[in-house]
Order: C-alpha cells, then structure tokens, then sequence
C-alpha cells in the first residue's frame, strides 16, 4: 500500500497524482483538504490535540500505519515530515523527486538537485520507501472515481508534541505576491541602486504586477529578502517575467523557470538570461523602462 | 550558550553545470567553492546569538581536507572553533552524514545548547541532514525558519506559511535549520581573516556506512534551444514591448 501525506497545500494534490501512477494508494489527510475523485480510499486523520501542526506527531501517525511506501508534497511539511519517518525507521528519504518507476522490489527514479538545475538517477530499495515529489513534476489530475473517506485516531502521546505550532501571525498586506502575480518586474545588479528601482515599480503599478530581485540584489540590501526571486527566495510563476539587468545565474533561473514568458532587459545580448527568454530588448534598463511607461501612459489612438 | 553551526562545501556554479566523464559528480577543474547561502545565515545567526547571550560558537563540516577553507571563512567571520570530519573526497549521503555528525556531537565534552544548519544544502538538496542529527541526539527540531529569539532555556522561531507566519516554542538545547533572509551574513575582517589562519582546525576521521539509495548518475537536464527574438535596441523598442503586453492581456484598457 502507498500512503500519501495531504494536507491543505495544493501542491498535495500534485502528490497525489503522482502517487497514484505507482499503485494503490491511500491519502493520509491531515486538515482541511479534498481529496475527492483522487483516490479510493483516504483516511482522515482526528486527533483532539492535532488543531495545530505539530510535525513528530504527523511522522508518528505514518509510521504506525507502516506503510510499504510514503509519498509527499516537497514542502516544508512534506520534507520535514518525512525526514522524521526517515530518521526514525532508519531508511533514506528521496526529496524532490521528478519520476519515478517501479521495477521489482526497487524504484527507479529521477530526483533534483541543486534547485533542479541538475537530476541525480537513482535506485531506492528496502521497505518502506520514501519519497518527496518536486513541485509541479506533474500537474494534479483527479482519477474520476468515488473516494470513501473514514476517520482514523491515530495513538500519540507527550513526546510528539514536544514540537508544536503555538501561535500564527498574519503577514502584512502589501502588494501584489510575487509568487500569485501575473506579472512579475525583476532587478539585478545592472539597476544599480536601490532608487533605481522606482522605475521598475512604476511599471509593475501600471501592470498591476510585483517587483522583485535577484540574490545580489537582496544581499546588497537593495530590496528586502522577501523579493528575492531564486533558488533560496520565491519560485514565481507568472505569465511574463520581465527581468531587467539580470544576469541569470543558475541560481535566480531556478527561481523562475516557472515563468510562461520571459522578456529581458539587459545590456548584454550574450548574458545568460537572454537564451533563456522568449523576447529581449538590448540596452540600458534605464531608458527602456521609462520609454515603456511612456508608451503605456499614451492614450490609445 | 555554545552554539555548534554545520556547514558544506559546494562548487560555486555558474550559469550552467557540467559533469565529470563518469556522470557522478559535477566537474569542478574551473570552479571556486563556497557554502550554501542558507548556511552563510546560519553561521551570522550562531554570532549574533552567541553575542547576545555571551556565548561561544563552534563550526563544523564533513568533507574534503580542502574543506578547511569553509572552515576558515566562517572563523573569519568570527566563529571561535572548527571541526572537520575529513572523507576521503567521495560524496557522503544524508544518512551517513548525519550519523557522522551526531557521533562527532556525542563525543564533544562540552555540549551545544544550539545546533544550527541550513535548511538544505545547496547540492543534493536532501532537507534532513538536521532532522536525523536531532533524531539521534534526541533534540527537538524545526527547520524552514526566518526569524530565531530566545528566551531563558526556551526557543521560539518563526517559519513562513501560507499569508503570514508559524510560529514554533521548543525548550533548549534544540536543532534550527535556517532558511536565507532570516539576517544579513557581515563580511569577514581582516583581523578576522588573521586569526583564521591561525585558529587550529580539530580533525576527526569518520565511519562510513551503506545506503538504500543508490545514486546511478547526474544529468544535465535537456536545455531548450533559444528562440529568443531580439525587439531592438534602446528606447525605440518600447512600442513592440508594449504591443507584446497588450497581446498577452496584461495592460488594462
């Protein structure tokens, strides 16, 4: 039996699929979530001291059902979830992973590293087997067939919930998201400053977008951390990134692979960022941004 | 307070990634190495932790000899202590790492009140070399987090989620995996890069063991073709760029 962890991250859902297309499996669902049309059997779990995450109790609850193999969303939870089973039963745990076959008593399978810049194939063997899927390896698509959902009370005590979520705090409100924008105004090194910025917001406001910057910019201290765009900030998926004097280093191109349209701004036409992307403008940010706010102002004749 | 923070040396890629003949590891013959961006924080989160609660701070690696270099920054930066489990170069899984580390861990005669990591290394990107290190020392563990304050023998750290922020309490000693932005990393000093030099590194060999996860080989994933079609040149490609947002709904009428 496969067990799959969901729970109310949409990217649970994309596991499930995954899941699915390697046999049999039951969804283990923790929290608000439906699952509906995805799997035969779900087991819901209730337990009156799990209203909030508390991650060994999670852990605690798959191994007691001692699956043969446990598939999860690439998430925090997913991953930390089940790096405790992992732990805990003294067998690998394969995060991110892209593909996966069966093939006898092993899996065969295809996982990222380095943000996915690069896929390590590997071989998975013993009992259980378990498995992170990277987000968006497939897209989620429901089987059609009628789930019977029962609850299951699983047995914890003290110990796992010596780690426990005591206390949530709204973020403030502010702009767009960068990673639900539609568009997204990208800076790099070549926007030079911090003030050189106001002209990408300028054009983000017109488009109703958000801005947001690469690792240099971020550790220059020209934009907070929280709009950074790369393999440790935001993976965004808009339908057109504009990155402007970006130079497009592995590390922000795995932060916006997810992009449907890439547009570049950029003085150099041999950087990186320009094979990548769909259109490109060459030369300097600094005129072509303004000159592009200036078209959008003009009435339409 | 003694604070233990865990780093790993990782080529320092550029914009593409090439692979030795074999297809086992990465080709480094032209690359400088570095550590994880996520690591840089944890080791600028040791300081500024041991700084507020008078404390000391000790970094630690498993790699390479030439891992020392790793090392070495981090002292530069103001670590007090280093300690390197020195392989023999071959790449160590999570599991062996982590067994690695705990056994280093048990056998140092002062214990750490905090263990920090990134919350994944910048190459294999396993997320749960931390997790099994605290399994096996019997800590309690949170990973994914931005924000760290202690109080008294308590730990409250924050962790992004969905419209806002998680917040964890835990009792110490405890293991942190930090994720990028929870602080800005200083910059080494030259005094410091002084005393890096002389600081002694503390060399332990470690035991090796086998995993089920075999990996067979890396692979570059595919790259598209370019197809990128070039708009102009300055200001004068401001109409076609326009034209291109207005194509894809994006500007409102």
């Amino acid at each position: 039996m496969i067990l799959c962890v969901v729970d109310g991250d949409p990217l649970s859902l994309e596991a499930l699929t995954f899941a699915s297309r390697l046999g049999e499996v039951e969804a283990l669902v923790f929290g608000e979530a439906d699952v509906g049309g995805y799997v035969a059997r779900a087991l819901r779990v209730v337990h009156d001291r799990l209203d909030e995450y508390a991650p060994d109790a999670w852990a605690q609850t798959i191994v007691g059902l001692a699956p043969e193999t446990v598939v999860a969303p690439g998430t925090d939870r997913g991953h930390e979830v089940l790096a405790r089973v992992a732990a805990r039963l003294g067998v690998p745990l394969a995060a991110n992973v892209v593909e996966a076959e069966v093939d006898g008593d092993a899996l065969s399978l295809t996982r990222q590293r380095w943000g996915g810049s690069l896929l390590e194939e590997a071989r998975l063997t013993g009992t259980p087997k378990l498995l992170t899927v990277a987000p968006h390896a497939v897209a989620a698509q429901p089987a059609g067939i009628s789930t019977t959902l029962r609850d299951f009370t699983p047995t914890l005590s003290d110990e796992h919930f010596r780690v426990r979520v005591t206390r949530r705090e709204r973020a403030a409100s502010g702009t767009a998201r960068l990673d639900t924008a539609r568009v997204v105004i990208g800076g790099g090194r070549g926007v030079g400053s911090k003030e050189g910025f106001a002209v990408l917001e300028e054009l983000a406001a017109l488009l109703g977008g958000a801005v947001g910057g690469s690792r240099v910019v971020t550790n220059l201290g020209w934009r907070p951390h929280s709009d950074q765009v790369g393999q440790t900030g935001a993976r965004i998926a808009p339908d057109l990134y504009i990155p402007c004097g970006v130079s497009g280093a592995i590390q922000h191109i795995v932060g916006c692979k997810g992009a449907k349209r890439i547009l570049v701004i950029n003085k150099d036409e041999h950087a990186p960022i320009v094979a990548r992307a769909d259109w490109a403008v060459i030369g300097d940010l600094h005129e072509i941004v303004p000159a592009i706010v200036a078209e959008l102002r003009k009435p339409l004749p | 307070m003694n604070v233990l923070v865990c780093v790993k040396r990782v080529p320092e890629t550029g914009a593409r990634i090439t692979l030795t003949p074999d297809a086992q590891a990465i080709d480094t013959t032209l690359l400088g190495f570095t550590i994880s961006p996520h690591e840089e924080c944890a080791v600028e989160e040791a300081l500024r932790i041991a700084g507020q609660h008078r404390g000391s701070t000790t970094v630690l690696t498993l790699g390479p000899a030439a891992a020392r270099e790793q090392l070495q920054n981090a002292v530069a930066m103001g670590i007090d202590a280093a300690v390197l489990l020195e392989t023999d170069g071959r790449d160590w899984n999570a599991e062996e790492t982590a067994d690695a580390i705990a056994e280093a861990i048990r056998a140092t005669p002062e214990p750490f009140d905090l263990l920090l990591f990134g919350n994944e290394a910048a190459d294999t990107g396993d997320y749960q070399v931390a997790v099994r290190v605290a399994h096996a020392l019997g800590l309690p563990c949170v990973t994914g987090i931005k924000g760290i304050a202690i109080d008294g023998g308590r730990l409250s750290a924050r962790r992004e989620a969905a419209g806002g922020w998680e917040v964890f309490e835990v009792p110490l000693p405890a293991v942190v995996t930090v994720k990028e932005g929870i602080n800005l990393p200083r910059y080494a000093s030259l005094p410091g890069r002084l005393r890096a030099k002389k600081t002694p590194i503390d060399q332990i060999e470690p035991q090796r063991r086998a995993s089920a996860l075999e990996t067979i080989r890396l692979v570059v994933p595919p790259e598209r073709a370019s197809h990128v079609e070039i708009l102009g040149r300055g200001a004068e490609a401001a109409p076609r760029v326009v034209a291109i947002l207005r194509d894809l709904g994006l500007v409102a009428s």
